[in-house]
């Protein structure tokens, strides 16, 4: 019954998406305020239909209905609830229905948040929300239902990979198209710029929290991926440059770069063009990285099993999505009211000169992920485009950017002085020198983390910098500095701890790059001397858990015959489906990870049982994602800035339309 | 002031251009991505599979012992050249799942009297006769390769993977899994008329 | 069909008994040839997982190429004559960091290219808009301006 309920409830989310796409749009060419004034309604009955549909798929999930097709092919009575909830949206059905509820979530939001827009673009946003939702609809209803039943249903269901029973992998999903899909409402606002012909500011009043939001979900929802990536094994660590990886990476740059040059539109009303191809960009790429993981064209150990004939579904819905927004851009954009003028050395220029980076860096890792494809659509050759190569391809690139991270936000609009600016930033370049040379004094020849590091302090006494700056520091008394440090706009904040959250995140990848690992066998009693520690098996032994059974080794950590951690790695295996996993012991402390993994347990040539470790000590490791979460604090807190969340000039084309109606 | 506003830009019609850049991009990327798909489907385009870098050249040199309880003579590089015939050549393992699904496709080649000479590749003795026995044997030679080194010279990264060798000693087709029904009939028996 | 030869790919990872991490100490004693050996191996793909290089992966493969890597070096091979004995064996889809020829010169000049076409697209848009914002005053507005001005000051 309940099942039937949520196919009904997509049925009718389906109709009420193609009300909510044709009659806005119709409305506001029309100028019909009785036929805009739909949208919102519908947008959010929408939301319900798909919330009913999202939690009678998770219902059949908790009770274990193996007369869905879906559980039964992806869930098991014996696995823990917690892991039954989230193995809704563990598989390729399940995850599509969690796409399109965030995205019926972001049109309710606008509806909701939205009085204050003006009603035509209102209408057209949701209306082209409503022409996406109702694509993907379509495309679950026809290809991806995940409430076909099976009749008589099996006496249990044919379990989940184990990798995928873990928390991490749990929250990755929601967070990264939470990311994704809200880069579809910026993507919605830049086509309703297109078709009104219009950008003004108060278009990037509303652009700019939109992308601060989606691109801080984006940031958790990659981290979060990251650090899974790096505790559980066989998944190349925390960042493998893998396509699937890659498709994620790419509209969070695109969405950087949006977030920035928004600010332009916003207080300057300049790079208008710029920003609407960027909006349009961002959501396409999110559109790519749907399509590549979904389709079976990548290889890759990340890509959902999905055949060919879906692939061909979402490449057309790409196809009326992309390209027609594209092409609308293309029709549309020259006609838009020219920019305003700024000199080259300004804020404004070094959001450009930002831009032009990133965008470079997106065309490398963009071309970089596509290359081995197409060269073997056409060519038949196999080459392999890994880590080594995009490292090498994107550092000429980042260095510059994390170069003018520091000095941008202190660059004045319009025309700005960079003399004074690189002077207040002296003891930045400072420390930065310093953490070099310190690096590859203590460290050894390690250039690359010594680069890192001098990256890490830049960043971060840079932020510093630009905080102590606008306070005036230096220029009146510390009290009064610290008065107008506490009132300085919450966006300023904002900018500045996110900045140094990704020198905080450079701080950990530089540290990571002077790990150090050991492969050893030992009896248990034995010991080894590793990273200034001593690690001593006590042994290993059998363990039983929820859905599996286990063998696991205890081993003792000393420092100076003191105990000071114990850890436990072990080897799982599970009956449903035959799969063993390893898990890592991770003990995490501010300086550094130590990791400890198991191995194989045979016996050596005395005939004596060894287990074989390996350990690993990852200085720093813990800063990457702590990183990551402060540039996400850091968009958040932007987020909260009273001047975003009063769009006055919106508010005052309100009234000067209700006079004119009047 | 007139004569200011009559002036066109001039970089205009190059602008104009510049706007179509990212429909075109996408348009491109379109029909490459649905020429990939239509090759997903009909098995032309394969991005898992690794080309073997032997095709058109001769196997490497090496020889390998036998497999003493299976009385079968032992395979080494001589034994690929100056052939009457093409043959095939399959690694495989008794501890191998596909192994077993393809081996009544190799029983039946050995039917029709075409050559095929195995490798075993990393397995104990005694189960490598095990199952010769329990399946059957089709081959006339057998090497044993229990360091693995020999299959890495053949560029081997799973088993089963089968080579069919021209009659000059050329290797000229490698699949890498298990032959299924399929791939006899479409690929193996068609090349092996017109190589012979 | 399909699917099933998907199955029978994934059980084509099908590994030997003993495929775990470490059937080897093999390590080499020599700190400095280890650390070669280690770079060696980060540019070389595991082909049966095909997602992490031949360092990191567990499977049999990766420890049989390892073993062999760390072999050659031992025995004096450069780091180009490794990987030289990998890819004639293996192609370009077992090197991580792709080769530079003529299939691939596109790929390498990507930053270039992409860097080129960010300043050129820049150049191009501002060029076009001249006259809008600060621009020279004409004869006659510069007289007007004088006189504006000298009416102020008298």
């Amino acid at each position: 019954m309940i099942p039937e309920i949520g196919h009904f409830a997509l049925i009718l989310a389906a109709m009420l998406a193609i009300a909510q796409s044709g009659v806005p749009l119709w409305g506001a060419q029309r100028g019909d305020s009785r036929l805009m004034g739909v949208a919102a309604p519908l947008a959010m009955a929408g939301f319900v239909a798909i919330a009913i549909s999202f939690a009678a798929l998770m219902w059949a999930y908790a009770v274990n209905d193996t007369t869905v097709v879906n559980v039964v092919a992806n869930s098991h009575s014996a696995k823990p609830m917690l892991f039954k909830l989230t193995g809704t949206w563990g598989n390729h059905e399940g995850s599509m229905i969690l796409w399109v509820m965030v995205l019926a979530g972001c049109s309710a939001a606008v509806a909701g948040f939205g009085r204050d827009l003006p009603s035509a673009l209102q209408a057209r946003v949701l209306g082209v929300l409503g022409l996406i939702s109702l694509g993907f609809l379509a495309f679950i209803l026809m290809t991806s239902n995940p409430f076909d039943r099976v009749w008589p249903p099996p006496p249990d269901g044919q379990g989940l990979n184990p990798l995928l029973q873990d928390i991490g992998l749990a929250i990755h999903p929601p967070l990264l198209y939470l990311g994704y899909v809200g880069y579809a409402v910026t993507f919605a606002f830049a086509v309703a710029a297109l078709i009104e012909g219009r950008v003004d500011a108060a278009w990037g009043r509303w652009v700019r929290p939109w992308s601060l939001a989606a691109w801080s979900f984006l940031t958790m929802g990659i981290s979060i991926g990251s650090w899974w990536a790096y505790y559980e094994l066989g998944w190349g660590g925390y960042w493998f440059w893998d396509p699937v990886e890659n498709a994620s990476l790419l509209p969070w740059l695109a969405g950087t770069a949006l977030l920035h040059s928004a600010i332009v539109v916003e207080k300057r009303e300049a790079l208008k063009v710029w920003t609407v191809l960027l909006a349009l960009l961002a959501f396409a790429l999110s559109l790519l990285g749907t399509f590549l993981v979904r389709s079976g064209v990548l290889n890759s150990v990340h890509s959902f099993a999905s055949d060919p004939a879906r692939g061909i579904f979402i490449l057309c819905l790409l196809g009326i999505y992309v390209a027609g927004a594209f092409a609308l851009f293309a029709w549309r954009a020259p006609s838009m009211a020219p920019a305003g003028v700024f000199s080259p050395i300004s804020r404004e220029g070094g959001i450009v000169l930002n831009n032009l980076l990133l965008c470079s860096i997106t065309a490398v890792v963009f071309v970089g992920t596509l290359y081995p494809l197409f060269l073997d659509l056409l060519t038949g050759q196999m080459i392999s485009v890994g880590a080594p190569f995009f490292n090498s391809a994107t550092a000429p690139l980042a260095l510059p950017l994390v170069m003018g991270m520091a000095v941008g936000p202190m660059l004045a609009w319009k025309r700005a002085a960079l003399w004074p600016v690189l002077q207040r930033l002296w003891w930045a370049a400072c420390m930065a020198m310093l953490a070099f040379i310190l690096t590859l004094t203590l460290a050894g020849w390690h250039v690359l983390s010594a680069l890192g590091f001098a990256c890490a302090f830049w960043l971060i006494c840079g932020a510093a910098t630009d905080i102590a700056d606008r306070s005036g520091v230096g220029r009146t008394s510390l009290g009064n500095a610290w008065n107008r440090a506490r009132n300085l706009p919450r966006a300023a904040w904002g900018a500045a701890i996110a900045h140094a959250g990704m020198g905080v995140t450079i701080l950990g990848v530089a540290g990571m790059g002077l790990a150090t690992e050991k492969l050893v066998a030992v009896p248990p009693g034995g010991s080894t001397q590793f990273a200034g520690y001593e690690w001593r098996l006590e042994g290993v032994r059998d363990f039983m858990g929820p859905n599996f059974t286990a063998r696991k080794a205890t081993i003792t950590v000393l420092r100076d015959g003191q105990v000071v951690h114990v850890m436990e790695p072990s080897k799982r295996y599970f009956p449903i489906g035959g799969m063993t996993t390893t898990e890592a012991a991770i003990r995490t402390s501010p300086a550094r990870d130590l990791y400890a993994v198991l191995g194989e347990e045979r016996p050596n040539e005395a005939g004596v049982a060894e287990a074989v470790l390996r350990l690993h000590d990852n200085p720093l490791a813990p800063w990457i994602w702590i990183g990551a979460g402060i540039m996400s604090l850091g968009a958040g807190l932007s987020l909260t800035d009273r001047r975003i969340r009063i769009a006055a000039p919106a508010r005052r084309r309100k009234e000067t339309e209700a006079e004119a109606t009047a | 002031m007139s004569d200011r506003a009559a002036e066109k830009p001039p970089g205009a019609s190059r602008r104009k251009l510049l706007v179509y850049a990212p429909l075109a991009v996408a348009a491109v990327g379109g029909l490459g991505f649905w020429a990939m798909l239509r090759g997903l489907q009909d098995g032309s385009f394969n991005p898992r599979g690794v080309p073997s870098v032997l095709i058109g050249k001769p196997p490497p040199e090496f020889a390998l012992p036998a497999l003493a309880t299976s009385g079968l003579p032992a395979l080494a590089s001589a034994d690929l050249r100056n052939l009457s015939r093409p043959v095939v050549v399959n690694f495989w393992a008794s501890w191998c799942v596909p192994c077993i699904i393809e081996h009544p496709q190799l029983m039946e080649l050995h039917r029709q009297g075409v050559p095929v000479l195995g490798v075993n590749y990393k397995d104990r003795l005694r189960e490598a006769q095990g199952f010769l026995t329990r399946h059957g044997n089709p081959f006339q030679k057998l090497g044993v390769d229990q360091p693995g080194r020999v299959s890495i010279d053949w560029g081997v990264y799973g088993v089963p993977e089968t080579y069919i060798l021209d009659r000059n000693g050329n290797i000229r087709w490698r699949w890498a899994g298990p032959i299924m029904p399929e791939i006899l009939a479409q690929d193996v028996r068609p090349l092996l008329a017109r190589l012979a | 069909m399909r699917p099933f030869l998907l199955l029978v790919a994934v059980l084509l990872t099908a590994t030997p008994a003993a495929a775990q991490i470490g059937d080897t100490n093999y390590r080499l004693g020599d700190q400095v040839q280890e650390q070669r050996a280690r770079e060696i191996g980060k540019e070389l793909r595991c082909l049966v997982c095909q997602n992490q290089s031949i360092e990191d992966s567990d499977a049999s493969l990766a420890r049989d190429l390892r073993r062999i890597v760390r072999e050659q070096v031992e025995q004096g091979a450069s780091n180009e004559q490794v990987m030289r004995f990998v890819h004639d064996r293996y192609g370009d889809f077992v090197l991580l960091r792709p080769p530079v020829n003529a299939a691939t010169i596109l790929l390498w000049a990507t930053p270039a290219l992409a860097l080129l076409g960010g300043i050129f697209t820049i150049w191009r848009v501002r060029r076009r808009a001249p006259g809008i914002g600060p621009t020279e005053l004409t004869e006659a507005e510069r007289q007007r301006l004088a006189k504006l001005q000298g009416d102020q000051r008298a």
